[in-house]
């Protein structure tokens, strides 16, 4: 039984021996390869993942960036969670712009892909221009600063009071009940991004003799040829929109500083990253400020994992 | 023309239908209401971007006229004027401002597309051990968000003495991930035949990359171009480069507005300024921007 077993551990070293020289090989043989990548991959390392090693690494530590980071273990992740009451308001903040604009700017990308796909030609571009120019304009959002005026002159205000519906401006960036509404409207307006472009480019790829196929089947409208034929044919694209969805929804905090200040009124605005920025660049607590990116980073990687797996079971 | 041709033009008159060939299985009511509902959701969508075009374009008088008007009644570019004129006068310029975005938009943008390139180009045509793990990683490395791995950035590019220089936001453009993985995608729709036929005719791997490669991978250039310069264009840069006479656009934008009343106009300026770059680049591109998108899915 010994020699046996022995026999099976000299057989697998012998084997993995064997498959290191052969990978030993082809690498010497790819020589070139390594050639081409290494500028990219070395920056790429640099600066995208040490970045995340080291964030890592900081959480456990206190660090100023003048004196040597000193070991804590896990404290600063347990006075997070359990003592820093604003970095739970962040948290509630960033679920709830999560979730409302993460899945509904991601339909809406697709929902308005899909209808401008059977527009002609011309009309479908000029289209595409208009839905997508919000997402590329930059700082453009300010100018709902504009529109969001909190005293009478705000044309929002002036519009609702003209009509009656209310009585006194509303602050709409000062107050905390109004503060993320607002602002999750920007962020809507601004999320048909990369994903819509993607999934307006997945639609064109389509094959149309699917579709031949899917009215001899008897495929009775729209929404069963969505759902039967078209979703299933654009699994990749939906999964990418996804990626760019979630990377969107969780970094919030441009917006939101932009528009309700920073720090907002009772920090009723404050993201995840709001926070992060607090600390990281204002209060130089780089182990703390680099907890709360690990703990951004964890959330992000779950809800990816969770909604591949969802998507996966899509059109079946 | 001869009138035989003519006749025959008017006996079978070209004759485009608007929707070509109805799908069998669409209600006329259905498309009518879906384009309406479109087209106000159009009309949403742009009317922030108008607004902010027209407010620039209007003088001091109508831009607090209240009601407010959508398009001015007596456009003027007094306010682009003004960037150069009144800003001229402080002591870090509107056009050093502008000297600075762009600069760091296109040196940022060009090696972005070379290093991220190359990269794809072995990424997508060699079978090479790591090669697979490492694409992996790029794909995760898209979830990043700018301030998650912002802190241990700032501390690497302090170490390295690149603090408040040019270089702290253009070499971390280079490595940017998106870039990378559209370009990789849209390499592996490339034939393997061409590159080997190349190869046959004794062509090495350079030769093969910037003559063979490069020039068919166009429409993937201008895609990582509009996004690259989407994200340098924007960049407010304010934690890396703390000596004004090396901020950016975005940043001079801010202090602007914070100027009060008096610059309401200038701002709007800017605000035009800044956004219409990326859009009339993406105007332009349109088309090779669609067609590489086409290649961008995540396949498990």
């Amino acid at each position: 039984m010994k020699e046996k077993q022995d026999g099976y551990l000299k057989k697998y070293f012998q084997l993995r021996r064997h498959n290191a020289k052969v990978a030993w090989k082809k690498m010497k043989m790819s020589k070139n390869c390594y050639i081409f990548l290494a500028p990219y991959a070395i920056l790429f390392t640099m600066f995208f993942i040490f970045p995340v090693v080291a964030s890592i690494y900081f959480s456990f530590t206190y660090y100023n960036i003048l004196e040597p980071p000193k070991f804590l273990g896990l404290n600063n992740y347990i006075s997070l969670l359990l003592e820093d009451d604003i970095f739970l308001i962040g948290i509630k903040n960033t679920l709830i712009i999560a979730v409302v604009t993460g899945p509904l700017g991601y339909i809406m990308s697709f929902l308005f892909a899909w209808l401008i796909n059977e527009l002609p030609r011309w009309v479908r571009s000029v289209a595409v221009v208009v839905f997508y120019a919000p997402s590329i304009a930059g700082n453009c959002y300010v100018i709902f600063s504009v529109f969001f005026r909190g005293d009478a002159y705000g044309y929002v205000n002036a519009a609702l009071m003209n009509l009656g519906i209310i009585d006194n401006p509303i602050y709409w960036f000062t107050d905390p009940k109004w503060m993320l509404p607002v602002c999750m409207l920007v962020i809507l307006w601004m999320s048909l991004g990369q994903g819509f472009l993607s999934f307006v480019a997945g639609l064109q790829g389509v094959d149309r003799s699917m579709y031949e196929a899917g009215y001899m089947d008897g495929i009775k409208n729209r929404w069963q040829e969505l759902w039967f034929i078209t979703l299933p044919s654009m699994k990749p694209m939906l999964m990418f929109g996804a990626v760019m969805s979630i990377t969107q929804a969780f970094g919030v905090c441009d917006v939101t500083m932009q528009l309700c200040g920073y720090p907002s009124t009772d920090y009723a605005a404050r993201t995840i990253v709001t926070h992060l920025f607090d600390y990281g660049f204002s209060r130089f607590e780089m182990g703390y400020a680099c907890a709360i990116a690990t703990i951004l980073f964890l959330m992000m990687i779950l809800t990816n994992k969770v909604i591949q797996s969802l998507l996966r079971r899509v059109g079946t | 023309m001869s009138k035989k041709r003519k006749k025959e033009i008017e006996e079978k008159p070209y004759h485009k239908p608007l929707v070509k060939k109805r799908k069998p299985n669409r209600s006329i009511a259905g498309d009518v209401a879906l384009y309406l509902f479109l087209a106000l959701v159009a009309v949403i969508m742009v009317f922030p971007i108008v607004y902010a075009v027209s407010s620039a374009l209007k003088p001091l008088d109508e831009l607090f006229m209240f009601p407010p008007r959508i398009f001015p009644r007596n456009p003027t570019i007094n306010n682009f004027a003004d960037l150069f004129v009144t800003l001229g006068k402080s002591w870090v310029t509107f056009s050093r401002y502008l000297f600075n975005t762009v600069f760091i938009t296109a040196v940022g943008t060009a090696g972005h597309l070379i290093l991220a390139s190359m990269a794809a180009f072995v990424l997508a045509k060699y079978d090479f051990p790591g090669g697979k793990v490492f694409f992996k990683l790029v794909t995760i490395a898209m979830m990043f968000s700018y301030y998650v791995t912002g802190i241990p950035n700032y501390i690497l590019i302090n170490k390295l003495g690149w603090v408040d220089t040019y270089w702290a936001i253009i070499i971390p453009a280079f490595a940017s991930p998106m870039g990378l993985f559209l370009m990789k995608q849209f390499m592996e729709g490339l034939p393997t035949a061409l590159i080997e036929a190349a190869k046959i005719d004794g062509a090495n791997e350079w030769k093969v990359f910037f003559q063979i490669v490069m020039p068919n991978v166009k429409p993937a250039w201008m895609t990582l171009i509009i996004f690259s310069v989407q994200g340098l264009w924007n960049n407010r840069a304010s934690t890396y480069i703390y000596s004004e006479e090396k901020k950016t656009l975005v940043f001079a934008l801010g202090q602007i507005q914070a100027g009060g009343i008096a610059r309401t106009g200038q701002g709007a300026a800017v605000l035009v300024v800044v956004m219409i770059v990326p859009i009339i680049i993406f105007i332009f591109s349109e088309s090779q921007i669609l067609e590489t998108m086409a290649s961008s899915g995540l396949k498990d």
